[in-house]
């Protein structure tokens, strides 16, 4: 027997039949089938028992009610509380992706103690007591050198308990300077200040509406409570209710809506103007609150006469046609409960004090204030009555100061916090220098406009404390954290949201346990006044955040963790009586001797820069505090977002003028900086205007977010509201050339 | 190679092609060579029968018994179970355990705060009792039971729909698993990390009793029988999504 090539032959092909003929090749197939099918590393929701918690959302500011669904201690998903008064069940993308940043990988695990150089991302782990006494000594070194003005603090907002714990904090200290993150509130605030004499953001019944003459705001795209505008939409194209968006974008708000008038950007505040000429010339004004309720009509009436013609605001606003000016006055001078709103997009920047001035003339024009389906005013925060702190010598002193940011005194006696000029200030006045800043719930290395100006003037500052749940941009920057628990796991107050129609109050509870070692950034404060003792501990007297939360909310408090909400009843709106010294509606604001007035931004240097960049707010981007979580980004549309290039819209006109093909690279430039960009044609752009999505190009995050686009706001700079000091910038000059 | 491949190249080129005895030349060239060797040594044809059954037998045995001993790891519970004595003891038998929630989602494995109930101090004399007690009731602590019947996670599965309305007998699908003395030990698919049970322990896919497999082939077939639904039009039976996610 000779063992041969053909031996083997036949060995394979009787163990080729015999494995044929046995289970394995199709049990390996089965298998391998249900293992690619289910890979083991897709995570897959726990079983059990399920059970509800109701909170309210805190991603922004609009205050949805929330219904978190978990099994055992895992959150496993949320959904909009059904009968909330805010958003009835509904919820927007943000919001349902919130348990990605819950459990995702950009939150900060314990306080940590920068080890490298700033910005470098070298850190070390430290204790809570250790990472307080740090803070704590630090603080109480500057005060000991009497320079307690020379703290601040940088806060996502002003409103609700927490941010008045800092602002309380500073104040106990000695320092004015509390500043929060820009938003249309603060102009919406000042100019209801100058007109109706109460300083707060106007809610609006856009329930009982039938007319939203609406000046840039993104109804469709984040504005206000976005889930409660979306159901408020919905209600009038049932019921015949009419929305007319002016941008010089199609937005989503845009193409849903009845009208929309694209004007070029920056001249909204011309066509209100317009608007109101048309009203009044053709007296379709409400003749009865005019004369009855307000005060400088004539001077009001005078000025969009003489210098606001339907032919004049055309040329302005690139209008073609005069008379669809005089379509849109008189449609909405003969709605029956017409408002008109303003606060560009989702409403986070702030404009000038004239534009916000200018739309709410309309609204006043219509008597439309003060009455169901109409423009209402509740006082925020009516529910936080803490008794002032105490000052000991040091803060009493350095609450005499003026504030860095120059609000409340000067040019601007009107304004209570300018971020925007913080940058600025910081670097020009060397003798105002910025000892520590604290930053809670803000990212404003990202979400600031010119943010590498604010980033060399935060060179500057000696120690930035932050208290970011998420490793974003300016914690990034900072040289200590003292991570917050994310709003799944904590207690907070959630104030009326901007525009509501009802004064709701909500309330953001625990729904899991810390995931991490995290502590309650109104537990840290608390801490760190007790180090400090003194003045500052008899500051604060709350045992913890809890009991303070308890205390402050004191007989609504039960209302709130059985309801999830409250809703104030004993805000009056006011009825015809206002709180100004006339007790009128003002149409000329005697604080400031001023009319709303069209001012056309100045152009230096618009050869070199021929074109407008603006932005644009997208509900499928964050761009505030938050960053957009995967879910979210997963949404961005390829003619937005491909890979890590980010798409601008560029009218096809405008394009072919430079040589750029639809999809084409190009480098954007503005005087301030310049990014590569593509150019995606969108016939939505009015002609030489570029429109770049906010939201996009962090450098922080995770790898779903960071790296991917640019961010607009490296590209801008602010421009100084001469009424107010705010932020009056719609966008900038730029040019596009071929890359 | 190279040299085959040139001389493949060379008559190739030299033929016209779709000649077919010269088609495949190298085969040729193995056919004769082979021929000559059947002439020289008879019985060669004998052997390679022998090395083919060889080869066959070796390779079944390896495919029916060796296989399915490398395709499984053997775990065994944390604890060995007594169903039988469970089901003696309680009121309500399989149901006092593995029950429906109000919401209509089923229990499953009970929770340790269920076995908490009767468990809470040692009882009787079986060293797993005390075990269970101290390293997991005293601990609070939950126990990782392996679970034979969990089906891979690209299906849904109603517990409440096939025993409340379709009416099916627990041990239609489990077997007469509540009359068991002791938990049996747990094979775990290597591959696909799912419990043998749901291929069932016979590696040919053979069943006598209902439970003795429980693959997507074992649903459609009661699916087939029991729904009118046939929510397929392709199909004429429920449709992919009716129970794949």
């Amino acid at each position: 027997m000779k063992i041969d090539r053909r031996s083997f032959l036949s060995l394979s092909i009787g163990a080729t039949a015999g494995v044929t003929l046995s289970p394995l090749p199709w049990k390996l197939t089965d298998d391998l089938s249900i293992w690619t099918q289910n890979w083991p590393w897709t995570p897959v929701p726990p079983d059990g028992a399920t059970t509800y918690e109701n909170s309210s959302c805190a991603l922004c500011p609009g205050g949805c009610g929330i219904t978190v669904r978990k099994v055992g201690d895992r959150a496993i998903k949320i959904e909009g509380t059904d009968g909330h008064p805010v958003n009835d069940g509904g919820i927007c993308m943000l919001g349902l992706s919130g348990l990605q940043l819950l459990y995702g990988p950009t939150r900060v695990k314990t306080p940590l103690k920068r080890v490298g150089k700033r910005g470098e991302g070298k850190w070390k782990k430290i204790s809570w007591d250790q990472a307080i006494a740090e803070v704590a000594s630090t603080l109480g070194d500057l005060r000991s050198d009497g320079k307690p003005w020379a703290a601040g603090c940088v806060s996502g907002s002003d409103k609700g308990i927490t941010p008045n714990l800092f602002k309380r904090f500073l104040t106990a200290y000695g320092s004015p300077n509390f500043m929060a993150m820009p938003s249309m509130a603060d102009s919406y605030s000042l100019a209801m200040r100058m007109m109706q004499g109460q300083e707060t953001m106007p809610g609006f019944d856009f329930e009982n509406a039938d007319f939203i003459l609406s000046f840039g705001s993104g109804i469709l795209d984040g504005w206000g409570s976005p889930a409660r505008m979306f159901k408020a939409n919905s209600q009038w194209v049932k019921t015949g209710g009419k929305v007319v968006q002016i941008e010089p974008r199609l937005s989503n708000t845009a193409a849903k809506a009845y009208k929309w008038l694209p004007v070029k950007p920056g001249t909204e505040t011309a066509l209100a103007l317009g608007i109101a000429h048309v009203i009044i010339k053709s007296n379709l004004y409400n003749r009865d609150f005019i004369s009855g309720s307000t005060a400088g009509f004539n001077a009001f009436k005078k000025r969009v006469i003489e210098q606001y013609s339907p032919a004049k605001v055309a040329e302005i606003t690139g209008i073609d046609d005069p008379s669809k000016i005089e379509r849109v006055a008189k449609e909405f001078a003969k709605a029956k409960r017409p408002i008109a709103i303003c606060g560009k997009g989702q409403g986070d920047v702030t404009g000038g004090l004239y534009d916000f001035m200018a739309v709410h003339a309309l609204n006043a024009l219509v008597g439309n204030i003060n009455k169901s389906g109409g423009v209402l005013a509740f006082e925020t925060d009516s529910y936080i009555n803490w008794p002032e702190p105490g000052k000991d010598s040091v803060a009493a002193s350095g609450l005499r100061k003026r504030r860095i940011d120059g609000a409340g005194t000067g040019k601007y006696p009107h304004a209570r916090g300018l971020l925007n000029r913080l940058a600025g200030q910081i670097v020009k006045d060397e003798k105002y220098p910025l000892e520590v800043l604290f930053v809670s719930g803000a990212n404003p290395l990202y979400s600031m406009p010119d943010t590498n100006s604010l980033k060399k003037a935060f060179d500057k500052v000696s120690t930035i404390v932050s208290f970011s749940s998420y490793m974003d941009e300016t914690a990034m920057y900072a040289d200590i954290i003292l991570p917050n628990h994310m709003y799944l796991e904590r207690y907070d107050d959630a104030p009326i949201p901007p525009g509501m129609g009802k004064p709701v109050v909500g309330l953001v509870k625990p729904v899991v346990k810390p995931q991490f070692d995290t502590m309650h950034s109104g537990d840290a404060l608390i801490r760190l006044a007790n180090e400090m003792g003194g003045s500052m501990k008899a500051a604060f007297p709350w045992e913890d955040y809890e009991r303070c939360i308890k205390e402050t909310f004191g007989e609504h408090w039960e209302t709130l963790e059985n309801e999830g909400f409250w809703v104030d009843s004993n805000v009056s709106s006011g009825g015809g009586k206002f709180a100004t010294d006339s007790g009128k509606f003002e149409f000329y604001a005697e604080n400031i001797n001023a009319l709303p007035i069209y001012k056309q931004a100045k152009i230096e240097n618009s050869h070199s820069y021929p074109l407008a960049l603006v932005s644009y707010d997208s509900i499928r981007l964050a761009h505030n505090y938050i960053g957009d979580p995967p879910f979210a980004m997963k949404t961005v549309e390829s003619t937005v977002l491909k890979g890590n290039d980010l798409f601008v819209e560029v009218n096809p006109t405008t394009a072919k003028t430079y040589g750029l093909s639809n999809g084409a690279r190009a480098t954007l430039s503005t005087p301030v900086g310049s990014a590569r960009v593509r150019v995606n044609f969108s016939e939505g752009i009015m002609p030489n205007v570029i429109a770049m999505p906010k939201g996009l190009g962090h450098t922080a995050f995770d790898m779903y977010l960071a790296g991917k686009g640019v961010n607009f706001n490296e590209l801008i700079v602010p421009i100084e509201d001469p009424a107010s000091g705010f932020d009056a910038a719609w966008g900038i000059m730029a040019k596009l050339a071929k890359a | 190679m190279g040299e085959i491949e040139g001389k493949n190249k060379e008559e190739v080129s030299e033929k016209p092609v779709g000649e077919s005895e010269n088609a495949h030349p190298v085969e040729g060239d193995a056919a004769v060579s082979c021929e000559c060797d059947e002439k020289d040594k008879p019985g060669a044809k004998g052997f390679g029968i022998l090395f083919f059954i060889v080869g066959l037998a070796v390779s079944l045995v390896f495919g029916w018994i060796v296989f399915p001993k490398l395709l499984y790891s053997k775990k065994h519970q944390p604890i060995d179970f007594n169903h039988a004595l469970h089901v003696e003891t309680v009121d309500e038998s399989c149901e006092s355990c593995h029950f429906f929630r109000e919401d209509g989602s089923f229990s499953g494995i009970p929770t340790l705060a269920q076995c908490v109930d009767c468990h809470e101090e040692v009882q009787g004399e079986d060293p797993n009792e005390a075990i269970f007690v101290e390293e997991y009731v005293a601990k609070e602590k939950e126990v990782d039971w392996l679970v034979y019947s969990r089906q891979p996670d690209c299906v849904f599965f109603p517990h409440v729909a096939h025993v409340k309305k379709a009416g099916i007998d627990c041990a239609e699908c489990h077997g007469h698993i509540g009359e068991s003395t002791h938990s049996k030990v747990y094979e775990q698919n290597r591959i696909s990390g799912y419990s043998r049970d749901i291929w069932g322990k016979n590696i040919g896919g053979f069943k006598k009793n209902t439970w003795d497999r429980m693959k997507m082939d074992d649903c459609a077939e009661c699916h087939k029988k029991e729904t009118d639904k046939q929510s397929s039009v392709q199909t004429k039976r429920d449709a992919c999504f009716v129970c794949h996610k």
